[in-house]
């Protein structure tokens, strides 16, 4: 369903937090990096992966999309529509062609309130239908996410972590949205779960034409899903490629170490296999190497990596990498 | 797709909300029940005072001046001859009903403030909790009577004063549930749907703040009703010839070694209505402990 039409995007998009220190005359002490300088685009219908080790700045890079964070620079656009420079209530109207699903399925429903009512509650929101209408409406959403429609009553406790997650796919869902941001969607689930809600997620692409940005930690649940994967290090996008493309032909050398992290379950061959590893920690995103933000721990760091940022730049027919040796 | 109906057939009889199940918990309890039993006992003496006793509270009849407890009169006498047993079923009317108004004054006030103290922060929050700081800088008994000096005496204006008194505790504690429940993920996701800020406060963080409320509530009902007894007693409240627990007790002030019955009823009406809230909000507390939830 992918076509070229791009649905979202994004231009040198920063999001710094700001360090406070001291209680009563605070002052800066610098800023946290979290997303700094991104630009990608999404297109329509198309699932963008998002990887990259904790604390790189997916899930803020997913906020600012949504402008859930207002970002500190840079732009996107949801179509021709700038998000950045949107008044507040305008934006809130946008909300409902782009929602989120978020990582822990037993934090972002309020406990106090029905299921039924939880994905009733964008529809209130946005004036959309009330009375039984509403309540057929909720009944549809139910099952089309596979939840049995007689449980609308109950609370979210009376659920377990799948049934729950279609709760809030089914609340994602309810404004018939054009872009969803899966928050690390899966992560908090078993992983026979995770099978259904992934496969329930990629039929509801096809049904709805829905577009995806899918942030994910878990490389072979992002290969299963996605058509492109962007890879992210420390703020920074460092490639995005193809799916085929990226697991085939790595070229940032981030990205091979992350491929070649990647458990094979097979004990014999994963004993022989040849693993890159990366030395020592990420550095902290309040104060980045001053070149290549992997200079501090690529195995094939030169002087140059050092002293300049490498341009992300396309290598290949629609594959792009930040690095000077790629 | 595989339509995992399976994944949901777990049935359960009825849908198990949160205060459902600290409901049940609490009528598990049988100090809450009793506590309970002995506020409805009070409540209905109030409501029935007219049909329970055969005398006018307030009618003076000087030569059955300070008569002991006897059958004719249960609970004895006071000075001027009135049946104390009626007076301390009329003046169960208008303390209880100080005790509640006070307390729903200070906990809609409260409330309010702390909501909006957490949820919008920063200098909205300083200039709140300032007049807060200000407001807990009073003894409590100083503030009420503060704002009777300025009010003037009367039932109405004890319960604003008491009312008042009591607002501090009431926006620090919803205040600081709030400041927890705005970092929640469901917040973050009524937000993403595009929530106003009111639908947010009132729909997902106040009904998640309120029940430490209902604990405070009940164990401030006392406080409440003690300063407004303890007000009337020092002759600023309920003014002659209303009935009012604390008043009596002044009244019989000086009678205390000549006729003790006119100050012991009231004064044990006092102890069990505050006993009974005060001990009703320990078993709320421990009904809605999360910890204990299963």
């Amino acid at each position: 369903m992918t076509s070229d039409e791009v649905l979202i995007s994004v231009r040198n998009l920063k999001m710094h937090f700001p360090v406070h220190q001291g209680a009563i005359f605070q002052r800066s002490r610098g800023r946290i990096r979290a997303v700094d300088g991104i630009s990608l685009d999404i297109r329509k219908g198309e699932t963008l992966g998002l990887v990259g080790e904790s604390g790189c700045g997916k899930s803020t890079l997913g906020r600012a999309i949504l402008q859930m964070h207002r970002p500190t620079a840079g732009e996107v656009y949801f179509r021709d529509m700038n998000l950045t420079s949107m008044q507040r209530n305008r934006l809130r109207r946008m909300r409902r062609h782009m929602q989120m699903i978020f990582q822990d399925p037993y934090a972002s429903l309020n406990p106090r309130m029905t299921v039924g009512d939880i994905v009733a509650e964008p529809l209130i929101v946005h004036n959309i239908s009330g009375g039984r209408k509403r309540r057929e409406q909720v009944q549809t959403l139910f099952e089309l996410v596979g939840l049995n429609p007689v449980f609308v009553n109950r609370y979210p406790h009376e659920f377990s972590g799948g049934q729950r997650q279609r709760v809030c796919v089914a609340r994602a869902l309810a404004l018939n949205p054009d872009f969803i941001v899966c928050d690390e969607a899966v992560a908090a689930l078993d992983v026979s779960i995770q099978a259904q809600i992934i496969n329930l997620l990629m039929e509801l692409q096809a049904k709805l034409n829905l577009t995806y940005l899918f942030i994910a930690h878990d490389l072979s649940v992002v290969r299963h899903i996605s058509d492109r994967v962007a890879v992210m290090y420390l703020g920074k996008i460092v490639e995005l490629a193809s799916r085929q493309d990226l697991y085939a032909n790595p070229r940032h050398p981030y990205t091979r170490i992350l491929l070649s992290s990647i458990p094979v379950p097979n004990p014999q061959y994963e004993k022989k296999r040849r693993r890159e590893l990366l030395a020592g920690d990420p550095p902290s995103p309040a104060s980045p190497p001053k070149g290549c933000n992997l200079s501090t721990r690529c195995p094939l760091a030169t002087a140059e990596c050092y002293k300049h940022e490498p341009e992300f730049r396309e290598m290949g027919r629609g594959h792009w990498a930040a690095c000077f040796r790629a | 797709m595989d339509r995992t109906m399976a994944d949901s057939s777990e049935t359960v009889a009825n849908p198990q909300s949160l205060t459902r199940i600290a409901l049940i918990r609490l009528l598990e309890d049988r100090i809450a029940l009793s506590c309970i039993g002995v506020l409805l006992l009070f409540f209905f003496l109030a409501v029935g005072a007219a049909y329970l006793t055969p005398y006018d509270p307030y009618h003076a009849s000087p030569e059955e001046s300070l008569l002991p407890p006897s059958w004719s009169h249960l609970m004895g006498t006071d000075l001027i001859g009135r049946d104390v047993f009626s007076r301390v079923l009329f003046g169960a009317r208008i303390s209880m009903l100080i005790g509640f108004i006070s307390v729903g004054i200070s906990a809609t006030i409260g409330v309010t403030l702390g909501l909006i103290a957490g949820y919008y922060g920063r200098f909205v929050d300083t200039i709140i909790m300032r007049f807060i700081d200000t407001l807990m800088a009073f003894p409590g008994i100083l503030l009420a009577l503060t704002i009777i000096a300025l009010l003037g005496p009367g039932i109405l204006n004890v319960m604003i004063a008491v009312g008042i008194g009591g607002v501090p505790s009431y926006a620090r504690l919803v205040r600081g549930s709030t400041l927890s429940i705005k970092e929640e993920v469901y917040i973050d996701a009524a937000r993403s749907v595009g929530a106003r800020d009111w639908r947010i406060m009132r729909d997902h963080i106040l009904p998640n703040a309120f029940p430490p409320v209902l604990v405070l509530i009940s164990m401030s009902y006392g406080w409440a009703f003690l300063s407004a007894a303890s007000l009337s007693f020092l002759g600023l409240g309920a003014e002659s010839p209303a009935v009012e627990w604390g008043a009596m007790l002044n009244d019989s002030r000086a009678l205390l070694w000549v006729a003790p019955w006119t100050a012991i009823f009231p004064g044990i009406a006092i102890m069990c209505v505050v006993l009974s809230t005060n001990l009703l909000g320990d078993s709320l507390r421990d009904a809605i402990d999360p910890r204990l939830r299963q």
